[in-house]
């Protein structure tokens, strides 16, 4: 490939919006009619709602309707309804009021009167697990095989365990490699550690705010989403309806981090109470109500034995694994077994786990889901066993690290490409490994000096999707982007190998977004750090296509045949005699003339079914592109971060300073330095926030959250945030994809993490907390002997 | 009756212009008025309609009560004065440098323009109970919440608890203690000069104020002294993050040095009882006295002296022990 444009910095076609203030969020949209409406949330953890008077807030002048459970459609216990008679969480909505304005719309909720009747809730999946605990649902606390079921832990299983080790009974998710006690049996060296992993909430920037109203039979939403194409089929399937008779808007994205990733349960909510009033209906998401409905990563408790040969190499992981599971269960475990063996290549491996519901707000993917709490979890423990075996931390992380013949989990899956050796190497070097690890456990005052590694591996591609871009008379290119606009350049970036292919500067493209109405591609969800993967390759085969087509009419308007004509700077013209040739204006003229599958009315054979409709909406714009990915490809797509902390701990305070970090990726090619950079340290920081100080807090007496502002949940600020930050990325392109480039969004955030909770091991010489978040009280509660919670206490500080 | 939050309700707007026009205001309308300063404390209470007056008195109009002026005797802070400019102040800089540490340490820069000096002297506790709108002994029920048995605690008091277990928020407040500062508060006819320590008052002596401020009452000013100006301090705060975080623990101290001992000290600390807590008794010890480790250690033990955590808490008393021990080291 020319080149001219991967690799380079390239600002995003919507950063002026952006910094001006015109970008429109969802919450931006007005129409005509249009009513505001604001829910009535559950104040209880767990309750049954036995009657509900509205009458004195339906009297009120301005309130325009309510809307209840009875009206949305009804789901299986297990999945979230828009709203609930059962709700399972405190903060659950329950119902909404639409009104003229939204002060009367609050008002109208303070005036309604529900009677709840409180049932019996859990926080802790522990206690679920306890002989008689209580169930988060009234049908259960586990699901197994699509059932529920009541799984209760005897008495014996907690009383060996005692108060400091995780028990462990019957598990509901369970695999092996190997033999885990021959592991052992050949290992020189065990390591044993308890662990405790916080939950934390998502908090974007944006709360997901919806508006929607219907015309003519068409749904019209606006909605704070990750993707775009995606979230709307989501939307229809849970409204049962075509995705072809929603309008989609979803331009501009505050982020989400997992959280928004098909959009959200509640967006449905505008669209039903708009069908039922008959008025455009918004619903603004304030910080309180993002807290309850805005997602959050499952903690976890865990117990880990890892064995280790003299030479270094784990010979047995034996990994258990107690998921908090949220009100409506979670996954995260999965990927966290999974990650583990990644890492480690242990020869032998066990992996169990358990995810009770709990009665906590919902849990879901958020930024590196399973895998970052796992490698924040599993670092320090493994230097320890480094430690043990003396040797340095670097080499053993290299000795154990995957390389290219490596398969990892139960499946034994392969990997495209894995550079996470060289990563380490490299990231070895910019931080200065050989040097800082002599300040490991240094004290100068009351200060402690510790150095920590994180390596973390996280997914980074899929496969199959649609391109579909159009050259029009104007003579530009119009890639139409089906993915979401997060924040992350995806929609440009991804365009990037389309321009390259098709020999146009970037001021000769323009990209098409967040509008289904302009017709977008079947397109992966804005998720898994998938896209720049998925979408470089999708859009390239586009412009193959687009580039073969204007191959063709060259040739049948100039003469000669279609390959000896080449493309740049938007004219084609023969090899070697630049002067016989044609605009990319002509060509798309000429395309409209041509009809067919020139220009779109004629649909190629293979595309997903939902891109087909969307070909139909550009038909005789111009020139059309249009592929699927078919470039195929073996094993799984995984990008790494090595992340290097400094730290001091203060003796005296417990407080943590992260003094430099450095990150660097193997991510395949590198198509955007800048943003690549922003996404490395802004995932890191991301991480070093869940090491050291976001987190939920619950009322065990009463079941509900308190740290519901940004204030008291913590994510990280300005200055916890080191000043010597650096990042590099390896840029070994990824053999099995024409652009060689791999996903970047989420391998940050355990690399991070990790390697802050192995650097605040390191400066108390070894000692593993084996709890996150570190926060002062912990730490100094625990040099000062004074523990003042539970080994396995969680939702706590 | 439901609940909702983030959503201000409707209220009576009242900006005067004036010092004795807001007096006039807060006289009339007595209990139901609600004195807004830069608005950050306040504006959870409305928004989260926990606290729900009918007339607020906007005093950002009041330009009297904005500014830094020289007394003679020291300097006046307007009650106004946004924090980012006690922390610019060319005099507070050069004479009362405890106090520009303790205002820089408040939240971030973007509040500390909109804070004020008196809001952040004046502003309700932080315990996560009674802001979250629970009916315990502050918000005139009769229960405390956040020292049950299996209650969250671990960012409340372990000292002058009483039925209450909240701590006072306050950065400023250790640090005026520690200069000698005097409030100025005034209602219609009469003005009254408190010291430092006294205008911020415990659970014991009124369970639902935080300060002697009652209704009709006005912080107008804070006066410091000359005694303090130029001495040596130190100040401490120590949070869980690094910005936009109350105190776990703070600690603000002067010292005059006679040579090589301690000719006299003020030390103060927040963020282990409902009111910022000034050391006497660790002032006395260590005047007349080598900074040296042996009395900072002993400083420290002596400051914890009584301390009573809760559940969550203990962790607590180590930190401020340390922290005492640091501010007497810190004039070694």
């Amino acid at each position: 490939m020319a080149e001219k444009l991967i690799g380079k910095d390239i600002a995003a076609p919507d950063l002026l919006a952006k910094i001006t203030g015109r970008a429109r969020y969802a919450e931006d949209f007005r129409v005509d009619g249009m009513v505001f409406c604001k829910m009535l949330l559950s104040p209880m953890p767990h309750a049954r709602v036995r009657r509900i008077d509205a009458s004195r807030a339906l009297a009120m002048e301005g309130v325009i309707g309510i809307l209840t459970a009875d009206d949305v459609p009804q789901v299986e216990p297990h999945r979230e309804p828009v709203l609930t008679n059962e709700p399972v969480f405190e903060g659950q909505p329950v119902l909404a009021v639409a009104a003229v304005d939204e002060t009367t719309a609050a008002d109208a909720i303070e005036k309604i009167r529900v009677d709840f009747e409180p049932l019996p809730f859990v926080l802790d999946p522990l206690d679920s697990l306890r002989p008689g605990g209580p169930d988060a649902h009234t049908h259960g606390n586990v699901r197994v095989d699509g059932e529920w079921r009541r799984l209760k832990w005897s008495a014996a299983d907690f009383a060996e365990a005692g108060d400091e080790r995780l028990p462990m009974g019957e598990a509901t998710a369970e695999w092996s490699l190997g033999d885990v006690d021959r592991g052992f049996a050949e290992a020189d060296v065990i390591v044993e550690e308890t662990i405790v992993h916080q939950s934390l909430t998502h908090h974007p920037l944006e709360p997901r705010t919806s508006m929607a109203y219907w015309q003519n039979g068409k749904l019209y939403a606006f909605t704070s989403t990750q993707s775009t194409q995606r979230t709307r089929g989501a939307l229809a399937s849970a409204l049962d309806m075509d995705p072809e008779d929603i309008v989609f808007v979803a331009e501009y994205c505050g982020g989400g981090f997992g959280s928004k990733i098909s959009g959200s349960t509640l967006m449905q909510l505008p669209a039903i109470f708009s069908r039922k009033i008959g008025r455009p209906v918004m619903l603004r998401i304030t910080r309180y109500d993002e807290n309850y409905i805005g997602r959050a990563r499952p903690g976890f408790q865990g117990w880990v034995r890892m064995g280790l040969r003299k030479d270094g190499r784990v010979t047995a992981l034996d990994l258990y694994l107690v998921e908090e599971g949220g009100a409506y269960g979670s996954g995260d475990y999965g990927t966290a077994g999974n990650t583990a063996h990644l890492m480690y290549q242990p020869e032998n491996m066990r992996f169990r786990a358990v995810s009770p519901y709990t009665n906590t707000p919902p849990k879901a993917a958020q930024r590196g889901p399973g895998g970052a709490q796992i490698v924040t979890m599993l670092e320090p423990i493994f230097d320890k066993a480094a430690r043990e075996l003396g040797m340095d931390r670097v080499e053993i992380r290299r000795l154990n690290a995957p390389g290219p013949e490596s398969t990892f989990g139960p499946r034994e899956t392969p990997l495209t490409s894995v550079f996470a050796r060289e990563a380490l190497e490299r990231g070895a070097e910019l931080f200065g490994w050989e040097e800082k690890k002599r300040l490991s456990g240094t004290r100068s005052g009351s200060k402690l000096t510790g150095v920590g590694i994180g390596l973390s591996p996280y997914t980074a591609g899929s496969r199959g999707y649609d391109g579909l871009m159009v050259i029009r008379p104007d003579g530009k290119l119009y890639v139409h982007q089906g993915i979401g606009n997060l924040g992350t350049h995806s929609i440009a970036d991804t365009a990037r190998p389309a321009a390259e292919v098709l020999g146009l500067n970037w001021d000769q493209v323009e990209i098409v977004w967040g509008d289904s109405s302009q017709g977008l591609p079947r397109s992966s969800v804005q998720a898994g750090s998938q896209t720049i993967h998925a979408h470089t390759r999708a859009n390239h085969a586009a412009a193959t296509d687009a580039r073969r087509k204007i191959q063709e009419i060259a040739a049948r308007t100039l003469g000669g045949t279609p390959e000896s004509y080449t493309m740049d700077g938007g004219r084609v013209f023969r090899r070697g005699n630049p002067g016989q040739g044609m605009s990319f204006a002509q060509v798309a003229r000429r395309a409209i003339a041509l009809g067919g599958r020139y220009d779109g009315h004629e649909v190629p054979e293979g595309i997903h079914a939902e891109t087909v409709p969307s070909v139909g909406r550009v038909a005789g714009q111009g020139l059309v592109g249009v592929a699927r990915d078919d470039y195929g490809g073996e094993g799984a797509i995984y990008s790494w971060v090595a992340g290097f902390a400094l730290v001091e701990v203060d003796a005296e305070t417990g407080v943590v300073e992260v003094k430099e970090y450095t990150g660097v990726a193997d991510c395949g090619t590198v198509v955007h330095p800048r943003s690549l950079g922003a996404q490395i340290l802004g995932g890191s920081i991301q991480g070093m926030g869940m090491a050291m100080t976001q987190r939920w807090v619950f009322d065990p007496e009463w079941g509900v959250p308190f740290a519901k502002r940004l204030y008291t949940a913590r994510p990280p600020g300005m200055l916890d945030v080191p000043l010597d930050l650096r990042w590099d990325a390896l840029g070994i392109p990824d053999p099995q994809t024409p652009v060689g480039a791999k996903g970047i969004g989420e391998p940050p955030v355990g690399a991070g993490a990790a390697a802050i909770t192995s650097a605040v091991a390191d400066a108390l010489g070894g000692r593993c907390l084996c709890r996150t978040p570190l926060t002062p009280d912990i730490i100094l509660a625990e040099l000062e002997g004074r523990r003042t919670f539970g080994r396995l206490e969680t939702h706590v500080g | 009756m439901a609940i909702i939050r983030d959503m201000i309700p409707a209220f009576d707007l009242f900006q005067p212009a004036s010092v004795e026009d807001a007096l006039a205001l807060l006289a009339e309308h007595g209990e139901d008025a609600w004195v807004l300063a830069g608005g950050l404390d306040t504006f959870d209470w409305l928004k989260d309609r926990i606290k729900r007056p009918k007339a607020v008195v906007d005093l950002s109009g009041v330009e009297e009560l904005t500014g830094i002026r020289d007394t003679g005797a020291g300097i006046e802070i307007g009650a106004m004065t946004p924090l980012s400019r006690v922390v610019g102040d060319p005099r507070v800089r050069a004479d009362f440098a405890l106090l520009r540490e303790a205002a820089e340490h408040v939240a971030t820069p973007q509040i500390r323009n909109q804070g004020t000096l008196g809001g952040n002297l004046s502003q309700d506790t932080r315990c996560w109970y009674y802001r979250s709108g629970w009916p315990c002994y502050r918000a005139g029920g009769n229960t405390c919440y956040a020292s049950a048995p299996k209650a969250m605690n671990r960012e409340h008091c372990i000292l002058g608890r009483s039925r209450c277990v909240a701590v006072s928020p306050s950065d400023t407040a250790p640090a005026l203690i520690a200069l000698g500062a005097r409030m100025v508060v005034r209602r219609a006819g009469s003005e009254s000069i408190h010291e430092a320590q006294d205008f911020f008052i415990g659970p014991a002596t009124d369970i639902q104020r935080m300060t002697v401020l009652r209704a009709g009452d006005l912080l107008t000013a804070v006066r410091i002294p000359e005694d303090w100006a130029g001495a040596r301090h130190y100040y401490e705060k120590v949070r869980d993050r690094g910005s936009w975080d109350f105190a776990l623990v703070s600690v603000a101290a002067a010292f005059r040095m006679d040579g090589d001992t301690i000719g006299d000290a003020r030390i103060a600390v927040n963020g282990v009882a409902p009111f910022p807590v000034r050391l006497d008794s660790v002032e006395r010890m260590v005047v007349g006295h080598a900074p040296d480790e042996a009395l900072a250690t002993e400083a420290g033990e002596l400051a914890v002296a009584g301390a009573r955590p809760l559940r969550h808490n203990d962790y607590k008393v180590p930190l401020m022990r340390n922290l005492v021990r640091r501010a007497i080291r810190s004039v070694a």
